[in-house]
């Protein structure tokens, strides 16, 4: 298969709360290939949302070893991991996260702003270009403000997209659309899976699974499941079944 | 530009945040004008007193343990005068002075005014100039002759019905005048004494038929120029001891001022109100820092998530520390910038409203510029550094 974007050796996550000590993460190990869409499923307190910051370089495990895309995370400084991320990492969440009053061009634009080597123009023209393949070129200086979640979601994605990260890491990106919106966003996200991006969906909606290559399931901090989904399903049909709304 | 968005978002805000440094700037600028005004123009008049002009009195000395006032002293003799015409090669100019009030009468017309007795480099000196007529000549001082020169509030004060003065003869007290000319008016100067209200006569006139005296009061004189000036006190010094005869360890019977001395002496007094209005000024500034600060910790802690965003997508904590800094830099140099020209149209308005003196000077602009600009990144700092500091998983989730 193809190459190892994500390597996680025997994650552990330990917090302090008070006197205690919890533990988040309890010797996570998995790794992921290229072009893989993997969801991650578990219930809260499962330690998934410990995970999704491991994975996204935001946080640093207590032991183990984390590999994002043959680079060692885990001994990283606040600065190399913010570069690192930059460079890596699309972020998607489940709220948007979009800048107020800001173009939805501008918005596309920001990590790239963070990123020294990529000029103005270049910035414009990537930009524009990630919006387009998410279906938003005629929306280009749309404010966030004057656009619908499903539409706000999208410039987030397009804004994940625009570093042409390693991996795409969506947070319950669903998680505040309605159903049909829902499924145009996995439709999306299916079309990118089939163009060869990895993706990683943290949800604890176990549908969502059904549309991934592959669903690792998480419990009390420890990988309880962890299948490759041999039938998956279209979501471009299951969206074509779904009533239409008159409204 | 990222920082320019931030503040054009909120427009209201950030014009208020700049209130507070438009108003310390605008009045620091204000302040030191109107100072710097008043400074200058005190300056001017003395300068048209003569910038280089030398004043020799006689000096406070003791006369057998009783300390005599200088008024009383009779240490400025005619030969001194003589000597310093003779020999200081640093003077340009000199006249010895002595001065009598009384009552001048034209007809039914009389005013008290002072006739100062000198010689004819005494216009030179002082920069006066004759309007109408002629200045004495040597062979009236020779002869004690009883002309005489008047100023403007004298004419206007004894020739009512618009007689031209000149030809006529007036009494100073009991002595009759012919007058030969007419000052050019002057004004007042800084202190406040009409300089118009004079007569001059020849100095022998005053001394021998006003005062009946044979020593002077003072000796005028002026410097090659106004660098020379202490070069010719040095000078003056040194004929006046040797004439004196006074020994290695007296102190002088005299004493040397010049105007130099005197503009230093009268601008001190503006100086210091300058430098408390602009201490004034400058507290207002530090209060428009402080809004700054407190404006950019209300923003950090409102843009908290969209912080846990820009670093959750690559941006380090400088690019955030930056961000902020810049933000509040915007805002009080853009507020600075304000300042100045509210600072200079309301220096305008006092000197067209209360017809004050005001000098803008490039320096205090240049200064109250950049000390509100070091104000924002002084103010800026520490909210920043706050929102450099944040942890982006818990920034993208504060709500």
């Amino acid at each position: 298969m193809g190459k190892e974007v994500i390597r996680l050796d025997n994650i552990r996550r330990d917090f302090k709360v008070g006197d205690e000590i919890v533990h988040a993460l309890r010797g996570v190990s998995f790794t992921i290939e290229e072009g893989e869409f993997v969801t991650i499923m578990g219930t809260s307190g499962s330690g998934k949302s410990t995970l999704l910051n491991t994975l996204g370089c935001l946080d640093t495990p207590t032991s183990g070893e984390y590999y994002l895309d043959g680079v060692s995370v885990r001994t990283m400084g606040k600065n190399d991991r913010a570069v690192l991320r930059n460079r890596k990492i699309g972020f998607i969440f489940q709220n948007y996260n979009l800048l107020a009053k800001t173009t939805a061009i501008e918005n596309v634009e920001l990590p790239l702003l963070y990123n020294s080597s990529v000029g103005s123009k270049e910035r414009r023209e990537r930009a524009v270009e990630a919006l387009k393949s998410v279906g938003l070129g005629d929306r280009l200086l749309h404010k966030s403000n004057q656009m619908s979640g499903g539409q706000m979601q999208r410039v987030a994605i397009a804004r994940a997209l625009v570093n042409n990260p390693a991996v795409v890491l969506a947070d319950e990106a669903t998680g505040n659309l309605d159903t049909r919106t829902s499924f145009e966003i996995l439709v999306l996200f299916q079309r990118l899976h089939a163009e060869g991006r990895t993706i990683i969906f943290v949800t604890h909606n176990p549908e969502i699974a059904q549309y991934s290559s592959r669903n690792i399931t998480l419990r009390d901090g420890q990988v309880t499941g962890d299948v490759h989904n041999d039938n998956i399903l279209d979501a471009a049909e299951a969206l074509a079944k779904l009533p239409v709304q008159n409204d | 530009m990222i920082a320019l968005k931030a503040l054009s978002n909120n427009k209201l805000r950030g014009f208020l945040t700049m209130l507070g440094i438009i108003i310390g700037v605008g009045s620091v600028i204000t302040m030191l004008a109107i100072g710097q005004g008043s400074k200058k123009s005190i300056q001017a008049e003395i300068s048209e007193m003569g910038s280089n002009m030398i004043m020799i009195m006689p000096g406070s000395n003791r006369m057998g343990g009783v300390k005599m006032s200088s008024d009383d002293m009779q240490s400025l003799k005619i030969q001194d005068y003589e000597s310093i015409l003779e020999k200081a090669a640093y003077v340009q100019c000199v006249s010895p002075l002595v001065q009598s009030s009384s009552q001048a009468i034209y007809g039914a017309n009389n005013t008290p005014t002072s006739a100062y007795g000198v010689n004819a480099d005494y216009l030179e000196i002082r920069q006066y100039k004759i309007s109408d007529g002629e200045m004495f000549t040597d062979q009236d001082i020779k002869t004690a002759a009883k002309v005489c020169i008047v100023g403007a509030t004298v004419v206007s004060n004894l020739f009512t019905n618009g007689e031209n003065p000149l030809g006529k003869t007036i009494r100073f007290g009991s002595i009759p005048f012919r007058i030969i000319g007419v000052l050019e008016s002057k004004g007042y100067n800084s202190m406040g004494m009409d300089q118009d209200d004079m007569i001059i006569a020849p100095y022998t006139t005053v001394q021998k038929r006003i005062l009946a005296i044979t020593y002077i009061q003072e000796i005028v004189c002026s410097a090659l120029s106004e660098e020379y000036t202490d070069q010719a006190i040095d000078e003056i010094t040194d004929i006046l001891r040797s004439n004196h005869k006074l020994k290695e360890d007296a102190s002088d019977d005299f004493e040397i001022r010049s105007q130099e001395e005197m503009s230093s002496m009268m601008t001190s007094t503006s100086d210091l109100m300058t430098t408390l209005l602009a201490a004034v000024a400058a507290i207002s500034l530090l209060v428009g820092g402080i809004g700054i600060m407190n404006i950019m910790y209300v923003s950090v802690t409102e843009r908290t998530k969209e912080i846990g965003l820009r670093m959750s997508i690559g941006a380090r904590g400088r690019d955030i520390l930056l961000q902020f800094l810049i933000e509040s830099m915007l805002l009080s140099i853009t507020g600075g910038l304000i300042g100045v020209l509210f600072g200079i149209g309301a220096a305008y308005v006092v000197k067209f409203l209360a017809n004050y003196p005001i000098a803008i000077q490039a320096w205090t602009v240049l200064l109250s510029f950049l000390v509100c600009t070091a104000t924002g990144i002084f103010f800026g700092w520490y909210p920043a550094k706050k929102a450099a500091n944040l942890d982006p998983i818990e920034a993208i989730r504060y709500e």
